[in-house]
């Protein structure tokens, strides 16, 4: 009896241990993410040095506006391919070979590494067309980068909308595009719009696909607005550097330039903030969602 | 009748039918500039994988040089199994916490961490690895070459690669049916005692499917490694040594070699040697899913 007793003891020993190591491991991660946030930004601000948020060679404001400008450019191409090909998943096709192959396409894409898709830019939009690194060619990477996310995203919104949508639109005589476009879609805007936000945050801070698309160097004249000039600052075929391979560009290459370390640490520190920012702004959404579709099952 | 209806349902075929082509576009594409150096440079495939004399040449069109690649691929090995040595235990041990122990600070505190972890840029790993993780490995552990190493790469791609392995083995202890749970404690046993009898040896293939997934990662991690793994062409004689990856050469050198050269083409070889790596691991992810099925 004594033995048994003892046994008990020693098991539940165990599981009390057990349950303390696992809050430990899930306390550790949370404090990580916390000091490693926190280093990031601290010791971006104590390297700010006086013109570091400049448009001119020596600040990264060239920088930060070539990577808005390159997702924006980015998101124009895959959104509208992104959310077709995701609708097309959900509501035409059958569960046939295309679909599977489909599916399958999209798994390979997501597991690229993105220097692969960056080697791909550089044959076909650099190399095959002969220009030079151009801003065009980055977003044309993020592009392939980003599409597989947008693709599931849109499928499974739609999947995951009450079948009374489309038998309602579909009885009131729709077809099944009218139904889509007019009910469907716009029903599932605040998934999609979800998706889109994390893929920007992403493509903000891609570099590996950038090193041979969008090159490695920025010249922008901001007086001159002949949008096929080289410098001007929305031509999308000028060489356009963003703000992550300017960190890379400043740790590596770039310790002839006076103030390189500093310019890596503030840079770091304004894409930490972007992507907090954009992990916030994207959950905020989802749960804004979730407390309206509990609102609407009520 | 058309615009109400062809017209959208061709556009979205289209879009369907261009991501079949798109994947098909890159593995053709990066088949073809790959296999440059197997076929006009006439080096053995055997050579690329098991030679360490690393010596093409850089000029067009002109071959005869070395084009061993194993230091690379080895470096690659090395980096990633270290990784996952590093992460696996906390990613699974993270995985229990959230999908076991405590589901509701689980998704309140840790997967929004997570998220985050996923988002933060490769190129700002890298950054604190440089900053953070070389200067001390340099100074307290007294690397023989100053602090760029394999431990460096190692430790960075383990904080890149937990969150996946995390995220997916939680989904798949969650899936775990609660019978099993209500079964294990109706026998008397404690929490522990069924996580490790029964959650986890049920999640087993989605565990695995997590690590190859994050394995996966690792392998097409550029940037991060690039920078914290010193980039010398060298066998390391330990993990505090350094040594260069299949991704840092490829990062670092396909900009300054000549186009059509051979020392290009054995770069090309190395993107094409990743992209198959990655195909294969999506091919042992479905392995695993079917045979989880049968059994």
């Amino acid at each position: 009896m004594n033995e048994k007793s003892n046994r008990y003891a020693r098991v539940r020993m165990t599981d009390r241990f057990m349950t303390g190591f696992f809050y430990g491991i899930g306390g550790f991660f949370i404090l990580l993410l916390i000091v490693l946030a926190a280093y990031i930004i601290i010791k971006g601000i104590l390297s700010i040095y006086p013109g570091v948020f400049s448009f001119t060679r020596n600040g990264i404001g060239n920088q930060f506006f070539n990577t808005v400008y390159l997702v924006l450019l980015s998101l124009l191409i895959s959104v509208p391919i992104g959310v077709a090909a995701g609708a097309y998943l959900a509501e035409y096709s059958k569960n046939g070979r295309a679909t599977e192959m489909i599916t399958i396409s999209i798994e390979a894409l997501s597991s690229l590494p993105s220097i692969v898709v960056g080697l791909f830019g550089y044959l076909v939009f650099i190399l095959l067309t002969g220009m030079r690194w151009n801003l065009f060619a980055g977003a044309l990477a993020v592009t392939i980068l980003s599409l597989p996310t947008i693709t599931t995203t849109t499928r499974d919104a739609l999947v995951a909308l009450p079948s009374h949508f489309r038998s309602g639109s579909i009885g009131l005589g729709a077809t099944r595009w009218q139904t889509l476009w007019h009910v469907l879609l716009p029903a599932c805007i605040p998934r999609i719009v979800t998706g889109i936000i994390l893929v920007a945050g992403r493509g903000f801070g891609e570099a590996a696909a950038l090193l041979y698309t969008a090159g490695q160097s920025t010249f922008i004249n901001w007086a001159n607005w002949d949008l096929s000039s080289p410098t001007c600052p929305l031509n999308p075929f000028r060489p356009g550097e963003t703000l992550s391979l300017h960190i890379w560009v400043m740790r590596t290459e770039g310790s002839m330039v006076s103030h390189s370390v500093e310019t890596a640490n503030v840079s770091s520190m304004v894409l930490m903030i972007m992507v907090l920012g954009f992990s916030l702004l994207a959950r905020y959404l989802s749960r804004k969602l979730d407390e309206k579709n509990k609102g609407a099952s009520k | 009748m058309f615009k109400k209806e062809y017209l959208g349902r061709g556009l979205v075929t289209l879009c369907g039918i261009f991501i079949i082509a798109l994947t098909l576009a890159i593995s053709i594409f990066l088949l073809i500039k790959g296999t440059d150096v197997f076929r006009l440079f006439h080096h053995s495939v055997g050579e690329f994988m098991f030679s360490d004399k690393w010596a093409p040449m850089d000029v067009p069109g002109q071959g005869g040089g070395k084009i061993g690649a194993r230091i690379y691929i080895l470096g690659s090995l090395m980096t990633c199994g270290l990784a996952l040595l590093i992460a696996l235990p906390f990613s699974i041990s993270a995985a229990i916490f959230i999908s076991e122990i405590s589901p509701k600070t689980g998704s309140r505190f840790l997967q929004p961490a997570i998220e985050i972890f996923v988002g933060i840029p490769s190129v700002v790993y890298g950054w604190v690895g440089l900053t953070i993780l070389v200067p001390f490995i340099n100074e307290k552990l007294h690397a023989p070459m100053g602090g760029y190493s394999v431990l460096a790469a190692g430790i960075v791609l383990a904080i890149m690669i937990f969150p996946t392995i995390t995220t997916v083995s939680a989904d798949a202890l969650r899936a775990v049916p609660d019978s099993y749970r209500q079964a294990a404690y109706g026998l008397g046993s404690t929490r522990w005692q069924l996580i490790y009898k029964v959650s986890v040896p049920a999640a087993k293939s989605g565990i695995l499917t997590g690590v190859i997934l994050g394995l996966s990662r690792a392998f097409g991690e550029t940037l991060a490694v690039a920078m914290v793994i010193g980039k010398t062409r060298v066998f390391p004689k330990g993990i505090l040594y350094p040594t260069n990856n299949l991704t840092a050469a490829i990062a670092a050198d396909m900009g300054n070699t000549a186009n059509g050269g051979e020392y290009n083409a054995a770069l090309w070889a190395m993107a094409l040697l990743l992209l198959i790596i990655s195909m294969a691991c999506i091919v042992i992810i479905h392995l695993i899913a079917r045979s989880g099925k049968n059994s």
